[in-house]
């Protein structure tokens, strides 16, 4: 009798392991094929570029982007398996949104180490100015040469940069996307201001109720007029301190680093090489 | 009185009811009429690129009139079927996706057939002729992937009940996909 509950929960723990392997396992298959959007445009997880040169890459696609609302984002991974790369180029990009939705503005240039294959893939908005003939010399004049030395990096930055030659004036940014992407990170002004007001009337209302002289204040005394006033003021002030902040906070998430990919569509424009 | 109550909010229900449904499938079958046209597209680019394809051809590799032949031949036949947006049926859609095969397979023998000719294959001129038709046949199967998930759920709409009554008075019934190609259905490996 003593045995039965042991074994009973042993077959049940058993059961509970199965399940999260199966739930793991799964979710990892679904995970292997297209990782989750990152949160920088330049993306390695082979380790093959040094942090400098990450940041570096990381730096001028950004500045481009800010200028000109094109997002030019650059993965480099081990293998595409069995997809050939141009094909999982489209789905990678068209599932991270890479561009602006408005525009389709966005590029993928998608390295595959084990593969010694490269694509470039352009979006709608894009294929005008980088038809696929261009992007095939990108890739065969920027990018061959230097990954056959071994040279990822100058690849990588010099192929960003004809790419950057042939999209400059093309788009130009929205200020109010620029604007709205830099508040993204923080809290929406409008909040702020609910916020700030909501304090103000609860404050005063703890006034109101604490010491019926607040009641007379507002009514109209001359001295503690000027009290309750510079309280009020100190508040405001407290308040526009907490709005500088969620401008700051907001400038750390949009102007500072990567806003996120924009939803821009693909649509199978681009070329692709090996090396 | 409490009858004619209930007769007429059971007609606002229906009415509700069907009109969303019918709204729905409008909105939906136009997409899918926009994603066909989309389709069209990619294929008409591939169209224009032929001519181009043989011309370099023709100048480089004298021995390959057949396969040049072939491929124009497939080209018009390809061309000449048109399918209208309105009538996306399983059969033409079937019939279209045979003859752009065709053309498809055509273009196929030729590159392979150019393999023979070193200089050819180093001309400047052949080798973005092959970028951009690399470049073609990726929008022609983004399209066409675009297509099949707009078909799929707009045949989704129209099989479910009730909307398939609805379906049924208006005519809307569900339309073709493009069919796969044989072992394009292995599971993928992918390593970061």
């Amino acid at each position: 009798m003593q045995h039965t509950p042991s074994i009973l929960t042993r077959t049940f723990t058993k059961i509970v392991i199965l399940l999260t392997t199966i739930l793991v396992v799964s979710f990892d298959v679904i995970a292997q094929d297209f990782p989750k959007a990152p949160n920088r445009i330049v993306s390695d997880y082979t380790q093959t570029l040094q942090p400098a040169q990450l940041d570096a890459l990381e730096k001028k696609l950004l500045a481009f982007e800010d200028t000109t609302s094109i997002q030019i984002a650059v993965v480099v991974m081990n293998s595409t398996g069995d997809y050939d790369i141009a094909d999982y180029g489209d789905r990678l990009a068209q599932h991270w949104g890479v561009g602006n939705k408005k525009y389709d503005n966005g590029i993928l240039m998608l390295v595959a180490l084990g593969d010694r294959a490269v694509t470039i893939r352009t979006g709608y908005g894009i294929e005008g100015a980088v038809p696929d003939v261009i992007a095939y010399r990108i890739i065969e004049n920027e990018i061959k040469p230097a990954f056959r030395r071994g040279d990822y990096y100058s690849g990588i930055d010099n192929a960003t940069d004809a790419l950057i030659s042939y999209t400059k004036g093309e788009y130009t940014a929205d200020p109010k996307d620029r604007s709205s992407a830099r508040n993204g990170g923080g809290i929406p002004l409008i909040f702020i201001v609910i916020g700030v007001v909501v304090l103000i009337a609860v404050i005063s209302k703890g006034g109101d109720s604490g010491g019926k002289g607040g009641g007379r204040v507002m009514g109209g005394r001359g001295t503690s007029d000027l009290f309750w006033w510079t309280l009020l003021n100190s508040l405001g002030g407290g308040g526009r301190g907490g709005n500088s902040g969620g401008g700051f906070g907001g400038g750390f998430g949009g102007g500072g680093g990567f806003g996120g990919f924009g939803g821009g569509g693909f649509g199978g424009g681009g070329a692709s090489g090996r090396w | 009185m409490k009858r004619l109550l209930i007769a007429c909010i059971g007609l606002l229900t229906a009415l509700s009811f069907s009109s969303c449904g019918y709204n729905t499938m409008v909105a939906q079958d136009e997409n899918v009429k926009g994603k066909w046209a989309q389709v069209e597209n990619a294929y008409q680019r591939r169209a224009d690129l032929v001519p181009n394809l043989v011309n370099t051809v023709k100048g480089a590799a004298q021995h390959e009139e057949g396969t040049l032949t072939a491929v124009t031949e497939a080209r018009a036949k390809a061309t000449s079927v048109q399918v209208d947006p309105s009538n996306l049926t399983d059969e033409s859609i079937a019939n279209y996706q045979q003859v752009q095969d065709g053309l498809s397979q055509s273009i196929g023998r030729l590159l392979v057939s150019v393999e023979a000719y070193p200089d050819l294959k180093a001309n400047s001129n052949f080798q973005e002729l092959q970028a951009q038709l690399e470049g073609t046949e990726n929008r022609i199967s983004v399209e066409r992937r675009a297509y099949n998930e707009a078909v799929q759920e707009y045949n989704t709409t129209v099989r479910r009940f009730p909307n398939n009554i609805m379906a049924g008075i208006f005519g809307f019934s569900p339309k073709g996909t493009f069919k796969a190609a044989e072992g394009s259905d292995k599971a993928p490996t992918v390593e970061f």
